[in-house]
């Protein structure tokens, strides 16, 4: 029991850590990583729907009738995502703005969706809490090194939480801005992906 | 001309998947054949001005009339959804040539976050109800241009001999990137 439940979490961390193994959920991790704080915040966010909506959807899997299973997962996920909505807005509301609407969107987060249908619908709770705690903690790891790698070309800064940079590189760094951009989003997350690929294989 | 500049802002500037980052995966899943790339694109434009409509109706006339806004967020998910199966139904009796064209596109939209996006974003911006109309039109039409823009580069790329860790996903969005490094020229145009 504790194996499989290690191996349900750490599978999260590395073999399937999304979005670079797994390709779902990408719009959040292009838009919201131009500091590494917004990676985290969106990661942070996602991890909680995702860990109390496979909670749920595992704890109903024998009521819930297969013919409208998407429709109840939908309910499920979009109640947690407006207690999120509304927690960030009461606890931390500058971060809240600069996510924008990519915080109701995480309803339609394939991630989650594809978690509750394929893992949670089929597992224990345990198993379900902790596949998706494993998913959420590696989301949240991608987001905050794409961010690293495009604050830290873009803006010369890291920022790990509250706005203000941790680390700076100084004045003599001229700050490449394409990568904070749209663009530059596209291509930084197309070569960490590339990046990947080639540790992965044999 | 107020309309005018909105559907053009909409449709180059503030490009959907390129500039708002919504809608990525069916960009990414769908773009591979340029058959299906028209096929998503055309389902989209239809499902999103549909919704559009409808979300700004229930918004206004039901959720702030009620004082109920923390709902938004699951009437609209709900809404969204079960329009697209009534669409898909009606289209399947009503007009079974369209079905068999958009058919397997339809139920994909429900977790297009670029309808919901849309949507999220007419409210946001307080638009009367044409506005909101104009902006889910225009909207959608710059998701398919995108899209069918993509799908035409990318039949071209995947003929290239690519490096093996870069192929698929990889190139796809590099590819992507400078597309919407292209995009980012029409830049104040309005």
């Amino acid at each position: 029991m504790a194996q499989s439940l290690a191996k349900e979490f750490t599978k999260g961390l590395w073999a399937e850590i999304p979005p670079f193994r797994l390709v779902l959920g990408l719009c959040p991790t292009l838009a919201v990583t131009k500091t590494v704080e917004n990676g985290i915040g969106m990661g942070l966010a996602t991890t909680f729907v995702l860990v109390f909506s496979n909670l749920l959807v595992s704890l109903l899997r024998n009521t819930i009738p297969p013919k409208v299973r998407i429709a109840c997962y939908i309910v499920i996920i979009a109640t947690f995502v407006t207690i999120v909505e509304l927690v960030m807005q009461a606890f931390t509301y500058p971060l809240f703005l600069k996510l924008g609407i990519f915080i109701p969107l995480i309803v339609v987060n394939c991630i989650v969706l594809g978690r509750a249908e394929a893992f949670a619908s089929k597992n224990t709770p345990v198993l379900s809490v902790a596949d998706g705690l494993g998913i959420g903690i590696g989301f949240t790891l991608s987001l905050a090194s794409l961010g690293a790698v495009r604050e830290l070309i873009g803006s010369g800064t890291i920022t790990i939480w509250g706005g203000n940079p941790v680390f700076a590189v100084g004045d003599w760094y001229q700050p490449f801005s394409f990568m904070v951009e749209a663009p530059g989003a596209f291509v930084a997350l197309g070569l960490m992906l590339a990046g990947m690929n080639l540790i992965g294989k044999k | 001309m107020e309309f005018f500049e909105l559907a053009i802002g909409s449709i180059f500037i503030n490009n959907i998947i390129l500039a708002q980052f919504l809608g990525i995966c069916p960009f990414i899943g769908t773009s591979k054949k340029m058959e299906t790339a028209v096929g998503m694109s055309m389902a989209v434009v239809f499902v999103m001005v549909m919704a559009g409509m409808i979300t700004w109706s229930v918004d206004t006339f039901l959720l702030k009339a009620l004082n109920v806004e923390y709902l938004r967020t699951l009437s609209f998910i709900l809404v969204i959804a079960s329009l697209v199966q009534f669409v898909e139904m009606f289209l399947k009796k009503s007009i079974p040539g369209l079905y068999a064209g958009l058919g397997i596109f339809l139920p994909l939209i429900t977790t297009n976050c670029a309808v919901m996006g849309t949507c999220l974003l007419n409210i946001g911006n307080e638009y009367d109800f044409t506005k909101a109309l104009v902006s889910a039109f225009s909207y959608a039409l710059g998701f398919g241009l995108a899209l069918i823009l993509f799908a035409g580069v990318r039949e071209r790329v995947n003929l290239g001999r690519v490096p093996k860790p870069l192929q698929d996903t990889s190139i796809g969005l590099v590819t992507a990137g400078i597309i919407a490094l292209t995009f980012t020229s029409f830049r104040g145009m309005v």
